[in-house]
């Protein structure tokens, strides 16, 4: 684990308003720790979730940029559930991860890519198609080697025709009005949209 | 009984197994299903990192939809991903008066209105709840027996909403299972994470948790699961997950409602059974012979 200090104060020429929604999420934090105990993937983090919401109360943002632990979290939810203090931490995560792509973090590239390209393919059909949805990420990517970690399954799953094409067999809907609503209504500022606390 | 049917895009493509099986199984316990017309991708986990309003709009969508043809139906959910939004939309239209606003405002963009009137259910909680075993067991009409069952249930079925389940020991499958004749595989692994996305998003990471739950299973003769992320990294990355672990870990994996349909006597090609990634050789010998 990374025995970076997490009792530094933030630089002033760090600005980390985008973190505030975050803090006041996690705020009542207790540091016990029972988060980094549940976590499945707490092992291959560079930060503890423990140290990390740590980070986050003291609005350290590029240190908690920097680390790749809000990208390790896969939604299990065990830490949401077990946390003493009813704290919504996968939803945190999950705005953390919002934040690194919103800053199109260098690191976190290829995640962002992904969550980005199978966004932009619900948008076009209301649905998604792997075929379409994997060739815009293996283009964005710009990566020769990208596709061939996937190639063995995308073949085996073509062989037994369950790669939605685009054929028809599904429906079309494009979604692209109501994900414009949205847009618009983040860029008004009269719409403060809470987040949703858990139970 | 009646549910409105939400499949999910998971359904119509990599797991239309799974989509065979749940509307063969329900047909046969005499369950009509009613798929809502023009549902749309609910966002999966990709849509909230990117705007949390946007994955409760999308979900409100369907649920909108579904409103429109009964105000106080329940929707019947397979995919644990697609429930979970779902859930979380609901729950924001149900009880929050603003995000129900918001969530409205933006609906409007596509002349829908959603109030949450709807109840949203997984397949597991209709199947252990609605029917259970004193449904399920007169139908089984080939018993299973000899053949031992790993239930897999993974996360978002189970958490952060308990609503069927204990979300740290989950049993539910098991009266289900022992309905069929087969015998539970005693496992803790049941509840823990499969890896999600993590297996293509970051491979080193996620094929561990893959690894893990394989290696538990050794001794059953299948595992079976309820959600198409979790079918899919346990199936279709068996030989990496050997090659990792030094040892063989292949083990035929299906969809619970696949398990229930072969012991109702459903034949395996109403079930999808073809489809799979990992049906093994020594399975289909052993369900041959029973």
């Amino acid at each position: 684990m990374n025995p970076q200090s997490v009792t530094t104060l933030p630089t002033a020429e760090e600005s980390s308003e985008s973190l505030d929604p975050i803090r006041a999420m996690v705020s009542a934090c207790i540091q016990c720790g029972t988060c980094t105990g549940s976590c499945p993937n707490a092992l291959e983090m560079d930060l503890t979730p423990r140290k990390m919401w740590r980070l986050v109360i003291l609005g350290r943002l590029s240190a908690v940029m920097e680390s790749k632990t809000f990208i390790l979290c896969s939604d299990c939810y065990t830490c949401t559930l077990r946390c003493p203090r009813g704290l919504p931490l996968t939803e945190a995560m999950e705005a953390l991860k919002g934040i690194a792509f919103a800053r199109k973090e260098a690191r976190h590239r290829g995640s962002r890519l992904f969550y980005e390209k199978f966004m932009e393919t619900v948008r076009r059909h209301g649905r998604i198609r792997e075929m379409e949805f994997m060739t815009r990420y293996f283009i964005a990517m710009k990566s020769p080697v990208a596709p061939f970690r996937f190639a063995p399954l995308g073949l085996k799953l073509m062989g037994k025709g369950k790669v939605e094409l685009g054929g028809g067999k599904s429906g079309d809907t494009p979604l692209g009005a109501l994900f414009e609503k949205v847009a618009d209504l983040e860029r008004t500022p009269a719409a403060t949209f809470r987040k949703e606390g858990h139970q | 009984m009646s549910y409105l049917y939400y499949p999910g895009c998971s359904l119509t493509s990599s797991a239309r197994e799974y989509d065979l099986a749940t509307r063969a199984v329900m047909a046969a316990a005499g369950v009509n299903l009613t798929e809502i017309d023009d549902w749309t991708c609910c966002g999966a986990s990709a849509a909230a990192p990117i705007s949390h309003l946007l994955s409760l709009s999308l979900s409100a969508r369907n649920l909108a939809l579904a409103e429109q043809t009964a105000s106080d139906g329940q929707v019947l959910v397979p995919c644990s991903a697609c429930y979970l939004n779902l859930k979380k939309a609901h729950d924001a239209l149900r009880n929050d008066a603003e995000s129900r606003a918001t969530i409205n405002d933006a609906l409007e963009a596509v002349n829908l209105k959603a109030t949450g009137s709807v109840r949203v259910r997984h397949l597991l909680d209709v199947l252990a709840v609605d029917l259970g075993e004193r449904h399920l067991a007169p139908l089984v009409t080939r018993s299973l027996s000899g053949l031992t069952v790993a239930p897999y249930y993974g996360c978002q079925c189970l958490r952060p909403y308990p609503e069927f389940d204990d979300p740290e020991r989950p049993v539910s499958m098991e009266p289900l299972i022992e309905a069929t004749g087969a015998a539970v595989h005693p496992w803790e692994m049941g509840a823990r994470c499969c890896g999600a996305s993590l297996v293509s998003t970051q491979p080193e990471v996620g094929l561990e948790r893959v690894f893990a739950i394989l290696k538990a299973a050794k001794g059953a003769d299948l595992i079976v699961t309820v959600c198409p992320m979790c079918q899919m990294n346990l199936d279709a990355w068996q030989a990496r997950a050997s090659r990792m672990a030094g040892e063989k870990l292949s083990i035929t994996v299906l969809y619970l409602p696949q398990l229930l349909g072969l012991a109702m006597g459903l034949a395996s090609h109403e079930l999808g059974l073809d489809l799979n990634l990992a049906v093994l050789g020594d399975f289909r010998e052993k369900i041959t012979h029973l």
